[in-house]
């Protein structure tokens, strides 16, 4: 072990180590690092006196300044809404069918209403509104509850079969097959006949014996012709749409079990301007219908189930 | 120097060496004065022209519009997407100066250069504040006392406010002109306004006073490149040598007879009036940014001694060479019209001329479609398939517009832009805002079977006596599988 020396080449004090005659140079910090150096353990001290920082055993210390990042997010969450205020006290105090009278107000519903689309229909009716089996496509023009502004509106706020809200749209189709309403033979039929009106297949001996099964079972809620009746979300079975498919299976299945879409009721939970809104965003993606003129004899009450299973 | 420790010692440093350039008169300081007035009037007056363009577009000549992306000069309109205009320009403006350099060496340098044009401005001020070159070696020399304060603090007030005009007028050209200068001076001009300003006063005062003959020596890269440009064909200011030398200075006229001597009597004329402090006479060199006013004043002391003008001019090295040899000098034309001159102004005026033809048929209605792709296409009740498509017209012109949009190819399909379905309907009329872009969403559906994706092309087609169409390519896209 050397003694502390002053190293000749250099002028400068060894550290006083020595490992096989290699000696270390106790060269000091630049002073420009070691002021920066002093400066940073100040401006740290000082940084945890104002600011979070210390963790205690539930939160860390609050600071004395008494800034969180939670609250500068809630004033931005305010900010905004401050800055939405207009557009949503207009919403709200616009009727749905009016909204069109506005260009500029259906604009922001629309855009709104894409932003509630993203989170809470999705999962559903997929990103781009397009459906799948079982669930509507929404761009399309076939709609089993109606297409216009008031009723998406109504049937976004109320739901599908909910059992549990008065105002909720329901129906319910028998199971056919499964409650032995109809035999394999007679749904077999039924099935060729469906077939054949929706042009799929050619009317024959099958579906002419379908005919007569439908116009027994089936015309109350699908009409005579098969072309459905929106009061009680009965689908148009002559149409190119199937939401459960339109092969012979599909149909057969579906005439043996019947089928029981239920979509929840938004009204409760997101608000009336958010339902308006999106009501108008589904009914901006191509298929939305005009208001039907108002007819004198009031349509049946959707709310109360028309056809007991 | 050759020892290792003046090796060592040697600093790469050298100080500036004052440079106080003498007055002088003549044809090419005349030339000087002409182009100064021009080039500053050209900067200073531009903005302030006005150009009438209807109510739905600024009324400014020249406007760089950053804030709403449009370039306005005269009758051209330059959008974003046409910035290669921009880009041509720079070419030529490059191409430019190659030309000018190859036609007439370092003339941009001398004349036309901003660095130029402010220092001779700068030093025209100085001379008439301190006085001539010796007026101002003396007060240079002298010890800081009242008089030589108060005169510098004259002389920097006045080019402080050169600058500020040098830096007020800049913004002028990205702002309309009349209501930035009554709001600059109300202090409600944008920050950036004054940013700018300050910037580019502090840059002219600094370069323009103090910087000077550095800048073209050691900051500016062009002299570089132009010595690199220069050949035996180049026109720079010469000394003719071979008559100048033997120099006479300090020999007697009586005994001039005698001894052999050129024609240069060494009065140091042309470096006292150099503004870059050369001394022509030791050749080329890359401080010499042939302004030519050595030119001037040797002429001046040649007429003096009764000796023919043009001890120092423009020459080419060929010519030089040439002139040596005693064989009469060539005219000044044929320096001018040679092979690289020629190729260039060629390139230089075939860019020129693709970019007045590019303006000349350039259309000022644009559409592109996108389509949708979530979901690419849907199955309408009746079996028709419907893509959709986002389509942005692009009204180039300064006026609202009512344009068609059409299809062509994909028989027997709809088009409509929302709402009930029409039965047959194949363009959608479209009120397009001035000098601006709309955007649209198009159904289009197709009954008819036929290929999983169907080419066909969107048309637009301005509804006014001025007309213009465009088209754009798209794909009308089927469902693969069927239901």
């Amino acid at each position: 072990m050397a003694e502390k020396r002053i190293d000749e080449a250099t002028g400068t004090q060894t550290m006083g180590h020595e490992w096989d005659g290699i000696e270390e140079l106790d060269t000091p910090m630049p002073r420009w690092w070691l002021w920066t150096f002093y400066a940073c353990i100040v401006f740290a001290i000082g940084y945890t006196i104002f600011y979070p920082a210390w963790p205690m055993i539930d939160r860390a210390t609050g600071g004395t300044l008494g800034w969180s990042s939670r609250d500068d997010f809630d004033k931005e969450m305010q900010t905004e809404a401050r800055r939405r205020a207009p557009i949503m006290a207009a919403l709200a105090a616009t009727p749905i069918d009016q909204l069109s009278a506005n260009p500029e107000l259906m604009q922001a519903a629309v855009e709104g209403g894409r932003a509630a689309f993203k989170v809470h229909c999705v999962q559903c009716h997929g990103s781009g509104a397009a459906g799948s089996k079982g669930y509507p496509n929404l761009n399309d023009d076939d709609w089993l509850w109606g297409g216009d502004l008031k009723t998406l509106e109504y049937t976004i706020e109320h739901g599908i079969r909910n059992p549990d809200h008065d105002q909720t749209r329901m129906s319910q189709m028998p199971a056919f097959g499964r409650d032995a309403i109809l035999d394999g033979k007679q749904i077999a039929d039924l099935t060729a006949h469906v077939r054949a009106i929706s042009r799929q297949d050619k009317a024959g001996a099958a579906s002419a014996r379908g005919g007569q099964l439908f116009t027994d079972n089936c015309a109350v809620c699908h009409g005579p012709a098969g072309k459905g009746l929106r009061p009680f979300g009965a689908p148009d079975l002559t149409d190119a749409i199937w939401l459960y498919g339109g092969d012979s299976d599909s149909i057969a299945a579906t005439i043996s079990n019947a089928r029981y879409g239920v979509m929840p009721r938004w009204g409760e939970k997101l608000g009336p301007v958010t339902v308006k809104m999106l009501a108008a965003y589904v009914h901006s993606l191509g298929g939305g219908e005009a208001a039907p003129p108002p007819v004198a004899d009031p349509a049946p009450d959707p709310a109360k189930p028309h056809v007991q299973p | 120097m050759s020892s290792p420790d003046a090796i060592a010692s040697a600093s790469l440093y050298a100080k500036r060496k004052a440079v106080y350039p003498k007055a002088v008169d003549g044809f090419y300081r005349r030339l000087k004065w002409a182009v100064m007035a021009v080039t500053l009037t050209i900067y200073y007056v531009t903005p302030w022209l006005r150009w009438d363009r209807g109510p739905y577009a600024p009324d400014q000549a020249v406007l760089i519009d950053i804030a709403n992306r449009r370039f306005y000069m005269f009758a051209i309109e330059i959008w974003p997407h046409e910035f290669y205009y921009v880009a041509g320009l720079l070419i030529m403006a490059g191409i430019g100066l190659f030309l000018v350099t190859s036609a007439v060496g370092r003339a941009w340098c001398g004349y036309a250069c901003p660095q130029t044009v402010w220092t001779d401005l700068y030093q025209h001020v100085e001379r008439f504040i301190d006085g001539d070159r010796n007026a101002q070696f003396r007060l240079a020399r002298a010890r800081w006392g009242a008089s030589k304060i108060a005169r510098r603090l004259f002389k920097w007030s006045v080019w402080l406010l050169i600058a500020l005009g040098t830096g007020g007028a800049w913004i002028f050209y990205f702002a309309d002109a009349p209501t930035l200068f009554s709001e600059f001076f109300a202090g409600e001009a944008a920050p950036v306004a004054y940013g700018t300003v300050a910037l580019l006063t502090a840059t002219t005062f600094t370069l323009g006073g103090f910087m000077r003959e550095q800048v073209c020596i050691y900051m500016c890269p062009w002299p570089r490149i132009q010595t690199a440009m220069l050949d035996e064909k180049s026109l720079t200011v010469t000394y003719k040598d071979w008559r100048g030398e033997p120099r006479s200075h300090g020999v007697k006229k009586q005994t001039m007879d005698l001894i052999q001597t050129g024609d240069c009597i060494d009065c140091l004329q042309c470096v006292s009036v150099c503004p870059t402090g050369i001394d022509i006479r030791e050749g080329p060199q890359v401080g010499c940014i042939t302004c030519a006013l050595c030119i001037d004043a040797c002429d001046k002391v040649m007429a003096q001694i009764g000796k023919p003008r043009g001890l120092i001019d423009y020459a080419t090295f060929e010519d030089a060479e040439l002139e040596k040899s005693g064989a009469p000098a060539r005219p000044v034309i044929k320096a001018l019209l040679r092979p690289r001159t020629i190729a260039y102004l060629t390139i230089w005026s075939a860019i020129g001329a693709a970019m007045l033809f590019a303006l000349g048929v350039r259309t000022r209605i644009d559409i592109s479609a996108q389509q949708d792709r979530n979901p690419i296409t849907v199955r309408l009740a009746d079996g028709t398939i419907r893509n959709s498509f986002t389509v942005k017209i692009r009204n180039m012109e300064a006026r609202p517009r009512t344009v068609e949009i059409g299809i062509v190819g994909l028989d027997g399909a709809v088009l409509w832009s929302g709402g009930a379905r029409p039965a047959n309907a194949r363009t959608v009329t479209l009120n397009v805002a001035a000098d601006s872009v709309t955007k649209q969403r198009l159904f289009l559906g197709s009954a008819r079977p036929g290929e999983a994706r169907q080419p066909f092309a969107f048309t637009v087609r301005a509804l006014d006596a001025q007309g213009g169409t465009d088209t754009e390519p798209a794909q009308f896209e089927r469902p693969e599988t069927q239901p």
